[in-house]
This record gives C-alpha cells, structure tokens and sequence, in this order.
C-alpha cells in the first residue's frame, strides 16, 4: 500500500463517462455535437487520467486501495471502492483510448444516424460499465460493472433494432452470457461465505495462507471462470460474439478490444491468486482456451463476411489470453490482451471504413481496395501483421511470450493448440487481406471509368476513402500497433514490471520464437497464394470448399449454434414458453384474474340489490308515508274560523278536565 | 253575599258567548258573542276582587272595558269593509286561508 498521489483521483474516471451519459441523454439532443462531443470530451478527461494513474503505478508500484461503506447490516458492511494498481491502471488506458478513439471514429460512421445521440450515450455508459468493473476493490463491485457491460452491449448490438436479425443478435449476446454470469454470481456468493469478504486482495491473502479449503477454492475459481466463459466468448459460450456484429462496426471495435470481452480476461488476471492456487482450476481453464482458440480460428477460415473473420480471430486470441492464465503466465496474457486491443480495435475500425466504402460485408465482392483506400489498407496490413504475430509488430512478443510460457510450462496442450492456432491465424488473416485488397475491384461498375464515381447510387460507384475523422484513430491505431508490443520485448520487458501479478511466471524460448516466426510468415503467404487467384464475379466460390464435409461443417459453426437451437432455444420457445403461456399464463393467471372480477362482479350486483330495495325502499317509505299522512292532516286546515275556535275551546276543556282530575286546581 | 250566585252567572253568561261564537254566522253577532265572554270574565275579575278585598281586580276590569271598546271599533270596521267588498258578513263563507 502506497500514498495514493494522482491515484486517489482514480474513482473519477468511471465517473466521468457515466455522467457523460447522464448529461448526453438529458441534453444531449439539444447540444450543437448532437451529445458526441460530451461524450468525447468526458471520455477523453478519462482516459487522459488513466494515463496519469498509469504513470504513477509505473513510477511508484503497489496497490492504492481505497474503499467507503455503501452499504451496512448486522456486523458486515459493504464497501463501494478501487483498488488502483498497474494492471487497472492498464486497463484505464486501453479501455479509454480504444473508446476515444472509437467515439471519434464514429462522429463520421454513424454521422445522420437515427439514434445517433443514444448512441454516444450509450457507448458512454458502456465505458463507464467497464471502468467499474475494472477499477472495482471487491468482486461483488465487480459484478455490479460486469452485469451493466452486459446490458450495454445489449443496447448497443442491437442498436438498429428495426431489423429482426439483430435484435435477435442482441438477445442472444445477452442470454448468452447471462449463462456463464449465473456461474459468477454463484462464484461470488461462494467465496464471500468461504471468505467472509469481497474484497478482492484479502481473499487473494486468505488463499495464500490456505485458509480456505482446496475443494472451495477450486469451485469458487470454477464459477468465476464460468462467467469468463459468457463474457469473454469461451468455448461453448463463444456463439455470441459473432452475431454481435449486428452492431454498428465501432462498437465491435470496442466490444474487441476494450470493454466487453476483455472482462473475462481481466477478471481472472484480478484474482489470478485465486485461480493459480487451484490446479484443477487452471487445467480446466487451460483446455476450455485451447479448444476456444482452435475452434474460432478454424472458422474464421471458413468466414466470407470481413467482420465475422475478426469475430471469430478475437475469440481465439481470447483463447489465447485464457491460456497464457492456464500455464501460469498471467502477465504475458495480459500483455497480449494489451496488444491486441490496439490491433483488434485497428482492424475493426479498418472493416468499418471498408465496408463503409463498399456497402457489403462479403470479402468475395472486395478486392483491390489498396489502390483506392490507401489509409485504411497500410493500417490494416499493420494490424493484419500484429496479429498473424509477425516481428517487430505489437501481437508478435505478446503471443510469442505465450507459446513460449506453454513450452516452457510444459502444458503440451496449450502449446500444440497455441502453434497449430498461430498458423491458422496467420492464414486467415492472409486471406482476408487479399481478398480485400488485392487484386482487382470485383463489383467494377457496368459502364467502367471514373466518371462512374460521380453517381452515389448504391453499388455503382467505386469505393473511396473514407474521411479523416474515421482514417486518423486508423493512423494513431496503427502506430500503436507497431509499438505497442516493444515494451514487452524478451530482451528488455518492461511490460513485467509494470503489471504485477503475484503468481505469474515466465520464460522464453529462442527456438520457439523462430518456429512462430516461420509459421507466421508461412502461414500469411500460404493464405494469399490461394487466393490472389480468386475469380472475379458473383457467387464465388472458396477454394477452402474442397475440404467437402469439413469445410461444410466448418461453415455451419460446427452446428454449435444449430444445437443450441435445436436443444435450449426451441425447447424453450416452443415447450417451455408454450406451456407458461397457455397453462400458467392463460390458465392458472388469467384464470384468478377472471375469478376475482367475477366475484367482483356478483358482490357488485349484491350491493346494487340492497341498495336498490333496501335504502332506497327505507328513503321511499318514508316520503310515501309522508305524503299519505299530510293528505289527511291537511283536511284540518279548512279556512273555517269556526272549525278552528271549536278545536280551540275543546283544546281548553280538556286542559281544564285534566288540571281537575289531576286536583290542580 | 253568597259568592256562587255570581259566579253562576258568569258561567251562564261565558257559555252564551262560547254558543254565540261556534254556533251563529252573522259577523256581528260573532262580535257581541264575544263581548259577551270577556264580559263574564271582567265579572268573575270583580266578584273575586271584593271577595278577597283586593282592588287590583277592579283595575285590571276597568283596564279591559277600555281595550274591549277599542277591539269591538276595530272588529266592526273589518266588519262593515267585508260587507263592502263581499257583499256579506256570513263567516262560513271567509274560507279563503285553507289548503
């Protein structure tokens, strides 16, 4: 525990983008930027002061934890706090550069969006989600910025709900990850009944010194690996990420790279002496990423759709990420979790200028785009680079370390998966390059020549570079690509030092650091030697199909997806849901509803009856009476002064009769 | 001087005017029937008053010989303007003030 200088600050900078998305939703409408320009500024302060608290980690070390009561009852109180160390610290600046820079990007993507201010509030709230969670002192603070990411990313998938495709791309994100959030939840409970706390550094403390048991350790770990299963697309809950390119392209830029998938990852680096002390914990985490990692890169190599080749790449460098935690390389998983925000988030953000030029997403339709978007295509190649792992770009030394850590570790599991998925990685990424732009134009427009630019009719028109709004975080994205990855050199890693993980190793290995570089370049080639000689045309066919069955069942997701249909979703849909709706709902609810306004009816009739005979024959009785009795008094007053003094007198005889009976007189 | 004497007569004279009243039609007979009855009662006033040797009686007598005059002066004139306007003085036939 040090002085906490600049860090004391740190809760400000998930502060700043939430209340950005308070004063964007409120006024955002009537600001000249339309709220972008909140969102921007505010996000900006943050990530600037994320810049200052990295500084300070690096400059100074330790852990400044601070922490106020939220909430007290019996003997326990919860704490609302931070917990500001190098690996947090890290995590403000890829989260808030990457939304920086995405936001910026999006002023010229999404410019005469129809929710285009919701949209920057809602990137904003979704940053500020992940800043809760990654600045979080206890796990249950954690979940509260886990759960809120989720429905951020709810919101923001299905940000042109208007087509059915995807909202239901939405839901599924959501009830996705929810499956692997009900295991965090669990997890959470767990340890605080095992631990008596939520506080992430003295449950570490308590695992250290074994107080508690083995079994609970490994459950807990378990559970809170589940929800890294949902969040950061593991196998079997990677279904999700890929239809979450329903979403307007920035935001799977910042879902990639910054704020959604890297949860999973984070939260395991965050309680790393959790899951380093269960070995079984770490074993299980070591297959789920190795089959993670080769099942994506697999069908990224099937994928026609640019985007959905990403997709399914973030899902195997996630593998990756997962794995480097398995063989007890934490800092070299995180590392690579550095790096690839800054790759990832460029080759999103490159897809999106892409597409926003062609207007497809289907790579077979691409081609040739280097000649007439020379920004977006050296920044993609870049980025293509860093993550095929080729030297001296970002994702090369980040990967590399975890290769080499799988060897050194010797988990030959994970080491197998990691070379085999370095090659697979390499070619796809190939592939999609010169798809894209190699080549020549595919969709060359019927009458040819320039002029043929002039006309903005849909596909008849060639494709332009996009403007500068959208190339600059492409630029700034690319240069950190490059040298992103120098601060973790084998030869000077710095890297280390700056994120400390207790209970994370190292080691590096020459020979596998030349094999990978082989097997990159190798593999990069490969890729583009079979498809620099694409036709040209509609309905192209991929010459992966050859492969017959495999290449079919690698098309259909392995029918993963197809299960989870087939198994959860109809059964859900049509016999679940069915039965809730025809027998609770329409039965067992509606059917007391009715009761209960049948009885109310009956009691309503009842009332009615004795309000109707019973007062309202009181109130009539007694005016009936009345007026029979004054027909008979009135006869009395007959005008005959007579009639009147003869009552009189016989008035007075009697008064007289009685005072003589009485002896009154 | 036996008492009863007038008292009898007083009593005589109270039931004529009581018979008057009810019984005859004529207005102005109405007007005498009733002179009549506070006439018996200005009696039974003074027979009382020497009997008790009290002289109050006396005066409360005289007091209500003089409002007598004035009522029966206002009786005859309602009397005598019914008969202009009417054209009778038959009470039976005044029943205007009925239901």
């Amino acid at each position: 525990m040090v002085s906490g200088g600049i860090r004391e600050l740190a809760w400000l900078i998930p502060v700043l983008p939430i209340s950005a998305f308070f004063i964007i939703v409120f006024i955002g409408k009537k600001l000249p930027g339309k709220g972008a320009e909140i969102g921007i500024t505010f996000t900006g302060a943050a990530w600037v002061l994320g810049l200052l608290c990295f500084q300070d980690a690096i400059a100074r070390h330790g852990i400044v934890e601070r922490s106020l009561t939220w909430i007290r009852f019996g003997g326990f109180s919860l704490q609302l706090g931070i917990r500001v160390d190098g690996l947090a610290s890290m995590m403000f600046v890829v989260v808030g550069l990457v939304s920086v820079l995405m936001q910026i990007y999006s002023l010229g993507y999404m410019k005469g969006d129809v929710r285009y201010t919701w949209y920057y509030a809602a990137v904003n709230l979704f940053t500020g989600s992940m800043l809760v969670l990654v600045i979080a002192n206890n796990i249950l603070q954690m979940l509260v910025g886990w759960e809120l990411v989720g429905v951020c990313s709810y919101l923001l998938i299905g940000h042109w709900y208007e087509e059915k495709e995807n909202s239901n791309a939405a839901i599924k994100a959501f009830i996705t990850t929810r499956f692997g959030d009900l295991g965090f939840e669990i997890g959470v409970i767990l340890l605080f009944v095992a631990a008596r706390t939520f506080n992430i550094g003295q449950i570490q403390t308590l695992v250290a010194h074994h107080a508690i048991s083995t079994t609970l350790v490994t459950i807990g770990a378990l559970l809170l690996f589940c929800g890294a299963i949902g969040k950061s697309a593991q196998f079997p809950l990677h279904v999700w990420l890929p239809d979450a390119m329903a979403g307007p392209t920035p935001v799977s830029a910042l879902i990639h790279a910054a704020t959604m998938v890297t949860a999973g990852v984070y939260m395991v680096a965050r309680i790393y002496g959790l899951f380093s002390a269960s070995h079984i914990a770490l074993t299980v985490i070591g297959i789920i990423a190795s089959i993670t990692m080769l099942l994506a890169a697999v069908l990224a190599c099937v994928q026609r759709d640019i985007k959905r080749v990403l997709a399914y790449s973030t899902v195997s460098q996630l593998g990756y990420m997962m794995a480097a935690m398995s063989v007890g390389a934490a800092t070299a998983g995180v590392f690579h979790l550095w790096t690839h925000a800054f790759f990832k988030a460029l080759l999103f953000l490159g897809s999106g200028s892409v597409i926003h030029a062609v207007h497809t997403n289907d790579m077979f339709e691409m081609g040739g785009l280097r000649k007439y978007m020379p920004i977006t295509y050296v920044t993609f190649l870049i980025g293509s680079l860093a993550l095929a792992g080729v030297p001296p770009f970002a994702g090369f030394w980040s990967k590399d370390e975890i290769v080499g850590a799988a060897w050194s570790s010797g988990n030959h599991l994970v080491f197998v998966a990691g070379i085999i998925t370095a090659f697979l990685t390499a070619f796809y990424m190939g592939r999609c390059l010169t798809l894209t732009f190699a080549g020549r134009y595919r969709r060359m427009p019927v009458a040819g020549g320039a002029e043929a630019d002039e006309h903005e009719d849909g596909d008849h028109h060639l494709p332009h570079e996009s403007p500068p709004s959208m190339t600059w975080p492409l630029i700034i994205l690319a240069a950190l690509s490059v040298v992103g990855g120098l601060v973790g050199t084998p030869i000077h890693n710095i890297f280390k030092d700056w994120i400390v993980i207790p209970g994370a190793e190292h080691g590096v290995v020459v020979a596998v650091m030349v094999a990978s570089i082989i097997i990159a370049i190798g593999g990069l080639l490969i890729g583009y030697a079979m498809y620099v000689r694409a036709p040209y045309g509609f309905g192209v066919i991929d010459p992966l199909s050859k492969l017959g069955p495999f290449y079919r069942a690698a098309v259909n997701k392995f029918y993963i997806d197809d299960f989870y249909l087939k198994v959860i979703v109809r059964p859900v849909q049509y016999g679940l849901s069915k039965f809730v709706y025809n027998v609770l709902d329409q039965e067992v609810i509606d059917g007391a509803v009715n009761l209960v306004a049948a009885g109310t009816v009956q009691l309503g009739k009842a009332v009615r009856e004795t309000d109707e005979r019973g007062v309202d024959g009181v109130v009539n009785g007694f005016a009936w009476i009345t007026d029979k009795t004054s027909y008979l008094l009135r006869k009395l007053q007959s005008g005959n002064v007579q009639g009147y003094a003869a009552g009189l007198f016989v008035g007075v005889v009697i008064l007289a009769a009685v005072l003589f009976l009485r002896g009154g007189i | 001087m036996p008492v009863v004497a007038p008292l009898l007569l007083s009593a005589l004279m109270f039931s004529c005017g009581v018979y008057g009243v009810l019984a005859r039609r004529h207005g102005v007979m109405l007007l005498i029937a009733v002179e009549l009855m506070i006439t018996a009662a200005n009696l039974n006033l003074i027979v009382f008053s020497q009997l008790l040797h009290n002289a109050i009686g006396n005066i409360v007598a005289l007091f209500i010989i003089a409002v007598t005059a004035a009522e029966v002066g206002i009786g005859i004139a309602i009397v005598m303007l019914l008969y202009r306007q009417r054209g009778t003085v038959a009470v039976d036939e005044m029943r205007l003030m009925k239901w």
